[in-house]
């Protein structure tokens, strides 16, 4: 039996180059592998001066060659050393030229024997830190009787109807503005920043909750993306993350102004309660009556006291007056003739009452009266 | 944008109601003012006493959803939960 040429096939028509397979294998792994989380050692890790990483990554079994590009490797706040257990985000691609298997890592995460969620959890925890998201100086106060409340989370999720009861009982002025938006799963994590940044839109809203029912801890992978937290820090009114666990708290809750445990309890922060205000207002009315009547005591009693100034004044103006009439009246009467009569003097009058002063108004013979203190007595001119 | 130029949310004309209210307290409270002031005030807090209390007993929660379009604005629609 002959053996088949190799050649039988027309190797000129059917032949590769080999740049031809290199590409079309770099081709289907990149559109049939897309990113992904690789959990390894690190092994043989060059720093080069262009500022790109080349590294392997190991497990028992098999190894990968890495690099890490410089824009992400200048990312990194540590060099990951021989050995290290890391979680790296990356990209499996094929070298075409050298036609090497090998990941363009992105994200490179140490596990410390922590499982990738905590990692990932940790790594942004410390990420939203160092900017400052958690500062307790940008925590800002809920306004006490916010009327415009955007609440953003599942428009079938029991937080809408739980929030909505609350606001029923407490605060009916309530205007709820509810932003729907999916809270787990594919695309939730840009449904909710697209909902956040929504909010800062409309016009009228005082007050942000965002939130969803109880869940397991993976579900609350939205609350805890670093997307949703930097949106979340942008809104701007204050804030309340109410995420549906009382014992985990999600990262949202770090960054809101106020956490709440669930959503119901966010609504009771948020809504004042008319009971509190209408006895307040009813404090404020016993203080306004309180408060007028006092002033009318008030200006009575200087009235009275007005009244008996004047009252006083008039009593003085009359007394002065009666006193300098009465010096008036002693003064008149030591001028009054009678008194002098009194003192011995005797008066002389005509016989028909004219006083006779001189003495050529006596001529001999003639008659006259002579008035004195008690009496007259008639009197004739004898011898001049 | 929506509800520009309304007159102001119900909620802010309440809190702006019993503020003032508070301050005319004060203002009664202390010796200030004249006596026809003193009652202009009166009859002033009592007005706005009996708005806060009508708008409280008149209120009626609204729930809306918002919208936003394809061209980007915004609509509110009332939402029955």
């Amino acid at each position: 039996m002959p053996t088949p040429s190799l050649f039988d096939q027309s190797p000129d028509a059917a032949a590769w180059p080999v740049s031809k397979l290199t590409q079309t294998a770099k081709r289907l792994i990149e559109s049939q592998l897309g990113p992904v989380w690789v959990q390894g050692e690190v092994v043989g890790l060059k720093r080069y001066r262009s500022g790109h990483w080349y590294f392997g990554l190991r497990d028992a079994e098999a190894q990968v060659r890495c690099v890490m590009w410089r824009d992400d490797a200048s990312q990194m706040k540590e060099v990951p050393s021989e050995g290290a257990k890391v979680f790296a985000f990356g990209s499996p691609t094929v070298w075409a030229e050298r036609g090497e298997f090998r990941l363009t890592v992105r994200r490179l995460i140490a596990t410390e024997g922590v499982g990738l969620q905590q990692a990932l959890l940790e790594q942004t925890r410390t990420a939203l830190q160092a900017d400052g998201l958690f500062d307790p100086a940008r925590k800002r106060p809920l306004p006490i009787w916010a009327t415009g409340v955007a609440l953003v989370t599942s428009l079938d999720g029991a937080v809408l109807h739980d929030v909505v009861s609350v606001a029923r009982k407490r605060w009916p002025m309530a205007r709820i503005m509810v932003i729907g938006t999916r809270v787990q799963g594919a695309g939730a994590e840009a449904e909710v920043v697209g909902a956040l940044r929504l909010v800062n839109r409309v016009e009228g809203i005082e007050v942000c909750i965002v939130g969803r029912g109880g869940g397991a801890r993976e579900d609350l992978a939205v609350f805890n993306s670093e997307s949703v937290c930097r949106a979340l820090a942008e809104v701007r009114v204050p804030t309340v993350s109410a995420v549906g666990h009382e014992t985990d708290m999600s990262l949202t809750d770090l960054v809101a102004d106020v956490r709440a445990a669930t959503p119901s309890a966010a609504a009771e922060l948020v809504f004042a309660d008319q009971a509190d205000v209408l006895r307040h207002a009813g404090a404020l009315a016993s203080r306004l009556a309180g408060g007028l009547s006092r002033r009318t005591r008030l200006a009575a009693e200087r009235l009275n006291r007005a009244g008996d100034r004047l009252e006083n004044g008039l009593e003085r103006v009359i007394n002065i007056r009666r006193q300098a009439l009465d010096r008036l009246g002693v003064a008149l009467d030591a001028l009054s003739p009678l008194k002098v009569l009194q003192r011995g003097y005797g008066l002389a009058l005509s016989p028909d009452g004219k006083v006779l002063r001189r003495r050529a108004d006596f001529p001999e013979g003639t008659p006259f009266r002579l008035r004195l203190a008690d009496g007259e007595v008639l009197a004739r001119v004898e011898n001049r | 944008m929506t509800g520009a130029g309304e007159s102001p949310p119900p909620g802010e004309r309440l809190a702006e109601d019993l503020r003032r209210l508070e301050e005319i307290v004060r203002l009664l409270e202390s010796d200030e003012p004249e006596l026809d002031e003193a009652l202009a005030l009166f009859e002033e807090g009592v007005t706005r006493l009996r708005q806060a209390r009508d708008q409280l007993a008149q209120a009626e929660l609204t729930v809306q959803r918002v919208l936003e379009q394809a061209d980007g604005t915004i609509r509110l629609e009332d939402l029955d939960e």
